[in-house]
This record gives C-alpha cells, sequence and structure tokens, in this order.
C-alpha cells in the first residue's frame, strides 16, 4: 500500500492504494469520480481518458502511483459551475453521443486534440487523432461534427479571454 | 409541430449527464458491505471438469467464498432457456442440450464459466481465482459449422445427435421447383455471413443485494429489459417470486441486443448473494464480453434465384445453416428462422419462396440476437445475388431492382410477412440522387486514368420491426407476448412522469418520448419526466430491442395519453361549465372552443387531486395505463448506395461517398433518427472491411479482445448523406415505422456490392479485408 497525493480537478488529494492501483481505478474506487469510464482491458478503446498536467492519457495505462504531485482532469472537472465547457455543449447540440460510455473519454481526448492543433482541424484529422477512441454507437458522424463546431467554439472563447 | 413537438429535432435532456460525468451505469454504484465476484472460466473448448480445488483460494484472506457449478445445481437454480420454440421440418421440437449457468460437468466453450470466486475486492477476487486448481479432461471440439455436421464429429450434447438442433423449413419447395424449370435464368450465390462481437462499450455488470429479513432480492443490472430478466429469473430459474425480486436497469451503455438477454452471470451474482449474505458485484472486462456476449450472425448459405426471359423473379430458394454456438440463448432460435427467411422477399415480387435453415451446435460462444438479428443477414444475401444477377445479365442493377419492386400494397410475400406500406422507387430515386448514380461512369473513367478501381453498390433493404403482434407472435412459437406498457402521472402541480417498460440504453427516450407529450398537451418537455429500467416503478415491459419503442412503446404511451385527456376534458369541462365536446387542448390548457374560457393543465390536475369540484362519480387523480399490442409488424425499407475505390496494389478499400435514403414513416425527432442510422451503417460497414469473430480449428477464440477483433474507428468510417422518403405506417396511430436497425441491415451488402464491381469479381466474402480483396483482385498467386 501507498499513500499517493495529486491534485484531482482543482482540489488536493490523498488516497492509500494498492502499488498495483491503476489511476482510472484510484478516480473511480477511491474518489468516487465514476465519469471516466472502463471500456477494455487493453488501451485500446479510450473511454478512460483525462488529462495529466493538461494532456489527454489513457488513465487505464497510468499507475496510480505514477499520477502523484500530478494535476489530473476529467470529465467532471471540465465545465465551470453551471456553464459546459465548449466541447460538451458542441456534443450535447450535434448530438455527438448516444448510450454515453465512451463520452468522457471522448470529450477529454477532443479537447485535446483541438488544443494540439488550434484551428487547423479539418474532418480528416479529427478522424485520424480519434483513432484511440472507439464508440459504437454513433458510428462518429456526429462526434466529428461536435469536435469541428467545438473547435470554434474554443477559439471564440479564446479570444473573448 | 411545436418547437419541441413530435418532428422536431429537440437535443436530448438526457445529455447533460453524460457530458458532465454524471451518469449512472451498474458498475459505478457501490453497496455497503459489497463483495466482488470472479468466475473461473474454462479454457478449453470442451472438456469434462474432472475436479476443483478451492482449499488454497478459501483460506486467502478476504476471500469469502468459492462457489461452484456442482452447488448452483445442487441448490436448483433451473438451467437457462431458449424462449422461442422452434419445429422442425419432420414435426420434431427443437432440440436442446440444457445450459447450466456454472458447468458442473461439462464445459463446451472456451469462456463458460465453472466456479466463481466472492471476495472483499475485485483484485483479491482474481488473486484467489488463480489460487483455485480445476482439472480438466480435454475433449475434441468442432468449432465451426461444417465440422459439426460430418458424421463421426464430436457430439456436444446427447440430446441433439449431429449437433443438429433443427432442420426447419418455410415456404413452398413444389411451387419454387416449378419457378426454376420454367426459369430463362438463373442465378446462384454461396456466401458465409461473418460471426460478430456486439460490443457495447460498456461491459455487462450485476450487483445482486439480498433482503435476508424480507427475503427480496434487488438486481442492478445491464439489460434492455428488465421486466423480461425478472419474469425469467422469476419464473425460470428459481430465484425468487416476481414480487420479490426487484431488477433495476439504470443507465446501460450500449446493447445492440447482446443485453437483452439474461446471463448466466446475474443468475449467479443474485444466488450469490443470499449464499454469503453480502452483496455481491460482478464486472465483466473485455475479454469476458468477447467470451460470454452472445455473438451474432454466423451463417453458411447457398442461394438460387430464378427469371423468366423479361428478368422477373419468379422464385428463390435458400439453403442456409446457422451456427448457434454451445448453447441456445434466449432468442437464438427465433433469428435464423422468423426473423431472416420471413425477410427473404425483400422489396421484391417474388410469386415463390422455399428456405431451408439448420441450426447447428459447435464449440462456440452462444450466438443470438445482435442489431438487426436475421434481417441483416436475409438482406445481405438478397442484396448481393440481386446485384450477381444483374451483373449476369449485363443489366444496369438499379434497373433490375426497379422491374421487380413491389408497387401494391398491402402486398402478402409468401414467406408470412404482409407488407403495409411502402415506395420502394422513391427510396431508390432519392439515393440515386444524393450519390450522382448518372455520373458514376465518369467517375469510374476518371479515377481508373489514375490507377485506381472505383466502384458502386446498391443495398435495397427492408425490415421487419415493432415486434410484435402477441397472438401471430404466439402461434409462431414465441415464449412471450410483444405488447408494451405505459402508464402516466399528471402530478397535482401538473408536472407528468411517463413511466414506460421500454428501456433506453442511447435511444434518446428521455427526450422523443417527452416529445409526444409536448406535442398533445402544449407543455414544454422540462414539465416532463420518462421513468424507465426499474421493475419497482413501472407496471411492466417487454423492454427495448427490434426497433420496437417507437411503434409499441409509444404507442402505448400515446394509448394511456388518451385516457389522460379524456378524463382532464370531462374536469375542465365541469370547472368551465361547458360541454365535455367542446373542450380542446392547446398550449397547456383547456379551452373551450369559440370562447375565451380556458383552465390550464395544473389547475385541471389540482382540481383531479383536491377533489373537491368534479364530476358526479369521478374518481380522483389523473394518473392513467395502457397495454398496447401491434397489430401488425412494421416495414423500414430504404437504399443505400457506396462509392469507393480499391487501391489495387494493397487491396485497401476508400470511400468515397455513401448516401443512405429511408422511409421510417414519421420521424420523431429527425436528429436521433439520423444519430440511430449513422450508427447502424458504420456497425454494417464494420461487417463488410473488418469485424470478424475468430476461432481456431480447436475452438480457441483468437479475437478476444480490441487488439484482435477490429473494430470500427473514426478513420476507418465515412461521414454520410442522409434522406427520408415517407409513407406513413397504417399499423400505428403515430404511422412510426422504427430506425434502430436499418442503417446495420442495409450498409454490408452495399459495401460488398461497391467492392466487387469494383475488382470485377464477385468471389468475396466479409470481412473484405485488404489481404482477401487483394486476393481478389490478383487470385491466389
Amino acid at each position: 500500500m501507498s499513500t499517493v497525493k495529486l491534485t484531482v480537478n482543482g482540489k488536493a488529494v490523498s488516497a492509500e492504494v494498492e502499488d498495483r492501483t491503476l489511476l482510472v481505478h484510484l478516480l473511480r474506487d477511491h474518489l468516487n469520480l465514476t465519469g471516466t469510464h472502463v471500456g477494455c482491458d487493453t488501451s485500446q478503446c479510450g473511454a478512460c481518458v483525462v488529462h495529466i498536467d493538461g494532456r489527454a492519457v489513457k488513465s487505464c495505462t497510468v499507475l496510480a502511483g505514477q499520477a502523484a504531485g500530478a494535476n489530473v482532469t476529467t470529465i467532471e472537472g471540465i465545465a465551470k459551475g453551471d456553464e459546459l465547457h465548449p466541447m460538451q455543449a458542441a456534443f450535447r447540440d450535434n448530438h455527438g453521443l448516444q448510450c454515453g460510455y465512451c463520452t468522457p473519454g471522448m470529450i477529454m481526448s477532443a479537447i485535446d486534440i483541438v488544443h494540439r492543433h488550434g484551428g487547423q482541424l479539418d474532418e480528416a484529422t479529427v478522424r485520424e487523432e480519434l483513432e484511440g477512441n472507439i464508440c459504437r454507437c454513433t458510428g462518429y458522424h456526429n462526434i466529428v461534427k461536435a469536435v469541428l463546431d467545438a473547435a470554434g467554439r474554443m477559439k471564440v472563447a479564446q479570444a473573448a479571454e | 409541430m411545436g418547437m419541441e413537438g413530435i418532428g422536431a429535432s429537440v437535443v436530448r435532456k438526457e445529455d447533460k449527464r453524460f457530458i458532465t460525468g454524471k451518469g449512472r451505469y451498474v458498475d459505478d454504484i457501490k453497496l455497503v458491505g459489497m463483495t466482488y465476484a470472479h468466475f473461473i472460466r474454462s479454457p478449453h473448448a470442451h472438456a469434462k471438469v474432472k475436479s476443483i480445488d478451492s482449499s488454497a483460494a478459501e483460506a486467502m484472506p478476504g476471500v469469502v467464498a468459492v462457489l461452484t457449478g456442482k452447488q448452483i445445481v445442487d441448490d436448483k437454480v433451473g438451467n437457462l432457456i431458449c424462449g422461442w420454440a422452434i419445429t422442425s421440418k419432420d414435426g420434431s421440437p427443437m432440440k436442446m442440450g440444457a445450459w447450466p449457468a456454472m458447468a458442473p460437468e461439462t464445459v463446451r466453450f472456451v469462456g463458460q464459466a465453472v466456479a466463481v470466486v466472492i471476495a472483499d475486492s475485485k483484485n483479491l477476487a482474481r488473486d484467489a481465482a488463480e489460487a483455485v486448481v480445476v482439472e480438466y479432461e480435454e475433449l475434441p471440439a468442432v468449432a465451426d459449422m461444417p465440422s459439426a455436421l460430418k458424421p463421426g464429429a464430436p457430439q456436444l450434447h446427447p440430446e441433439a445427435p449431429g449437433n443438429v438442433v433443427y432442420d426447419w423449413h418455410i415456404g413452398d419447395e413444389a411451387a419454387v421447383g416449378a419457378a426454376f424449370s420454367k426459369a430463362a435464368h438463373v442465378v446462384s450465390l454461396e456466401l458465409t455471413n461473418n460471426r460478430l462481437a456486439p460490443n457495447a462499450m460498456e461491459p455487462r455488470a450485476a450487483i445482486a443485494d439480498y433482503d435476508a429479513a424480507e427475503e427480496h432480492f434487488t438486481l442492478y443490472t445491464t439489460s434492455q429489459n428488465p421486466h423480461v430478466a425478472r419474469l425469467v429469473l422469476s419464473a425460470f430459474y428459481n430465484i425468487a417470486p416476481e414480487h420479490k425480486l426487484r431488477v433495476i436497469a439504470p443507465d446501460v451503455g450500449g446493447g445492440f441486443g447482446s443485453k437483452i438477454f439474461i446471463y448466466p452471470e446475474e443468475m449467479v451474482a443474485l444466488w450469490a448473494s443470499k449464499k454469503v449474505g453480502r452483496p455481491v458485484k460482478w464486472t465483466g472486462d473485455r475479454t469476458e464480453a468477447f467470451l460470454t456476449d452472445a455473438h451474432g450472425r454466423d451463417h453458411i448459405s447457398k442461394a438460387e434465384m430464378a427469371f423468366d426471359a423479361d428478368h422477373k423473379m419468379l422464385g428463390l430458394r435458400v439453403k442456409t445453416h446457422a451456427n448457434f454456438g454451445a448453447y441456445m440463448s434466449l432468442f437464438s432460435s427465433s433469428v435464423p428462422t422468423y426473423l431472416y427467411a420471413t425477410l427473404l422477399s425483400g422489396q421484391y415480387n417474388i410469386p415463390a419462396i422455399y428456405a431451408e435453415v439448420m441450426g447447428v451446435y459447435t464449440n462456440t460462444t452462444p450466438v443470438d440476437a445482435y442489431r438487426g438479428a436475421g434481417r441483416p443477414e436475409a438482406s445481405y444475401l438478397l442484396e448481393r445475388l440481386v446485384e450477381t444477377a444483374a451483373r449476369q445479365f449485363k443489366m444496369d442493377p438499379a434497373e433490375l431492382r426497379r422491374k421487380n419492386f413491389i408497387t401494391q400494397f398491402p402486398h402478402q410475400t409468401p414467406v408470412i410477412m404482409a407488407y403495409d406500406t411502402g415506395d420502394f422507387n422513391a427510396s431508390l430515386d432519392a439515393a440515386m440522387k444524393a450519390i450522382d448514380y448518372a455520373g458514376f461512369p465518369a467517375r469510374k473513367a476518371a479515377a481508373k486514368a489514375q490507377g485506381k478501381l472505383r466502384g458502386i453498390g446498391l443495398s435495397c433493404y427492408i425490415e421487419a420491426c415493432g415486434i410484435a403482434p402477441s397472438k401471430a407472435v404466439g402461434s409462431l412459437g414465441a415464449g412471450v407476448g410483444l405488447w408494451e406498457s405505459a402508464e402516466i402521472r399528471v402530478n397535482p402541480v401538473g408536472t407528468i412522469e411517463v413511466l414506460t417498460g421500454s428501456h433506453s440504453h442511447g435511444q434518446g427516450h428521455e427526450t422523443t418520448f417527452c416529445q409526444l407529450i409536448a406535442d398533445r398537451l402544449g407543455v414544454p418537455i422540462s414539465q416532463v419526466s420518462i421513468v424507465h429500467g426499474d421493475t419497482d416503478k413501472v407496471q411492466f415491459g417487454m423492454g427495448t430491442y427490434g426497433s420496437r419503442s417507437a411503434a409499441v412503446g409509444l404507442t402505448a404511451i400515446l394509448k394511456a395519453m388518451e385516457k389522460v385527456e379524456a378524463k382532464a376534458k370531462k374536469i375542465a369541462a365541469h370547472a368551465l361549465e361547458a360541454s365535455e365536446g367542446d373542450i380542446v387542448i392547446e398550449n397547456g390548457e383547456f379551452k373551450v372552443t369559440g370562447t375565451d374560457k380556458s383552465i390550464a393543465l395544473p389547475m385541471v390536475a389540482l382540481a383531479a387531486y383536491t377533489a373537491h369540484n368534479l364530476p358526479d362519480g369521478m374518481e380522483p387523480g389523473l394518473k392513467e395505463s395502457a397495454f398496447y399490442d401491434p397489430t401488425n409488424f412494421t416495414f423500414p425499407a430504404g437504399t443505400y448506395i457506396c462509392e469507393l475505390e480499391v487501391d489495387q496494389a494493397t487491396g485497401k478499400t476508400s470511400f468515397v461517398n455513401f448516401v443512405a435514403a429511408d422511409d421510417f414513416g414519421r420521424l420523431i425527432n429527425p436528429m436521433i433518427v439520423e444519430g440511430q442510422v449513422h450508427g447502424g451503417l458504420v456497425q454494417g460497414i464494420g461487417q463488410a472491411l473488418l469485424e470478424h469473430a475468430v476461432y481456431d480449428g480447436n475452438g480457441q477464440p483468437v479475437t478476444a479482445s480490441f487488439m484482435d477483433y477490429a473494430m470500427p474507428r473514426a478513420d476507418d468510417v465515412p461521414s454520410f448523406k442522409l434522406s427520408h422518403t415517407t409513407t406513413l405506417c397504417p399499423g400505428n396511430p403515430l404511422g412510426v415505422k422504427g430506425c434502430g436497425e436499418a442503417g446495420a441491415i442495409g450498409a454490408s451488402a452495399a459495401v460488398i456490392n461497391a467492392i466487387t464491381d469494383a475488382i470485377g469479381n464477385n468471389k468475396l466474402e466479409m470481412p473484405a479485408t485488404p489481404d482477401r480483396v487483394w486476393h481478389a483482385i490478383h487470385g491466389n498467386a
């Protein structure tokens, strides 16, 4: 057992975990942040994507201990109070989700994609970048639309800041 | 239509919780004192369980119990059932072997559970499972149908000699024989329909909680139909009587058919929670999903069609072998029979059809309904056969289809179905226009100039949805009625709760069902809540599958709504001192027509509950329920056209364009309907290009993770151009047909027809991987 201290969604947290505990299980089982999902055992599906120090990472590939001292953001931490993150709003407005299970990971990956590409996103790039997130419901059509829509919204939001 | 009424693309009410991480799936739920189950599963496809030594595991700290197949059988937990009785040609009932929830003696597929460890944590349960020693005696296994049907093949179940479950047929063999004898042309095709793993993104999970004082169980489970789960667990599996068993299906992360069935893990969790006196949670991992979620498809077929000299269809003869895996899953028997062969007429006027279907046991994961269930197999077979015929006749495939389309409705096919309405020319025209079909030869030539092989493929599908008229399916062997139920509670303050037996696991019912209420009463959808997925709240329900929730579930809500409106009008008329016949409902108000007198819905509701001034003899309250049993199936239909290019050097396929023109009748929420089509199309494309659940010759699955099983990813598939043509379904008052499965039913034939068109070789099986396509282009040299 080890004590792991890190920052999650802006709050300092500490948990006693077995050394083999994955970050995703620290989040889900110890911190009750169940928005981060597990959809496979092989780091393929991306349902567990969170941000570690601002970068999208599959939280099933990271031991909790490796996240010690890091700044972790989960799907629960991206809205400002009642104001949705532009990516969340774009997923809703473009019907970019159905069952909702892959959605948190999709949104966290998509935010990172927009950050990395800035305004240079097109459909082919979004599709290629989403390769590590599997959705079984939407056929990706509306997810791609949502990411492109959010890229525009995020640019506007950034310009306003 | 109002802003939020029927026909409006209203943004989904349920989305807020999903996009903020506040969804509540089974694995998100924790109960006090909860234990965790880990199953010990057979690594062999066929073996005797010689012994299980759990002593070391039981001595480990945190281990609560190790329970075995022998114990569950000794405790008289029932064997799994198959709910649709099929009768063979010779009049004999289908031949089924017993399927205990955990195997006491013989395992028949890799992944079948033989024991379960219950421990204080998931990790402890896993660790202890490693310490359980199971001794097996391996038996010879059969992994595919040709091997299973060979004389002398290893036998799975003594009840089913030759590994044959049934040998069924439908249609008029003599009439088909006569059609072929006078045919000017005969076209034939042999093809397989590849086995698929459904892969809802949320793995199955269950939490069972036994209350010893009340002798009452609660089961949280990933189910598309919690009431059916309760019924089966109660009536057949001896878990508890229905009033002592509550089944809750909270947010469910996709189903696609695979979460219809009641699986061994739920049964074991319930049984174990009573045995250990604590709640028991099981959450499957992805490999367990590949090993134990019911697979889909897996047919081998031979089809022949007879045409006259004018290329009119005269008859169709089909012989299909359907792989059921090692056990008969809940609705498996109906899938390659009444959900498949009854759709073999497609959109065509075929005077005579005869189909034979043999159901076969193999040492593989059980096979059951997966998105489309039987109809994709029928559509793929027929649409490839018609395309093959057009090429043989050197005719435009659109023209051959048009020549044979059914144009008069109602139309009785030779295989039970009576199509109520449709306009197949309209959807074909819409799709051809959308893809600029006339311009294709020029595009093909331009691509050829650049060294690319370009092809175009059509698929004109029809399906039967809105399952189903109870009397009709009962006469065909179904063990349940397939109506739906609903209840509407208007609260004293005028807000409305709609309780439905349908279950939403991505379909958006929490929005679309509200849209009906908004349409009828003129109230905003924010005042309406949809309640589903809990047997303690909802009176009953048959659940969501077979694209039935709009046609059957929403119609049940409409029927309850009509009762609510009738009573509310009486109350309003009484309050306004008007005649009941003069009351109209507009924008949330009950108005006396032709006057300015009105009373708002909340005042009517309040009057119903205060009961201070109701018409003489009227019961207080404003709450009504209804059961609705459909009068016929519904028949969504449409045309999909795929245009693609094949790289000759690599065999890789690239989409150029994919268009869909569907007739779903009235659309409740076009945005949601289109989302359903997108998802279905990608599952159909996945089957055509990528997906294949593969076993080696010993019955070992070689595609049991996302590393090995190719799921469609965002960069594998195109964006789509969708359009709708409309003929209203006359079978239900809303005129809706259902849209959940169409994409998966129609897409695969369009893709394969396009590839075979591009490469000029019709011999190509799914999934059309670059390797297979390359060999189809270049031969096997």
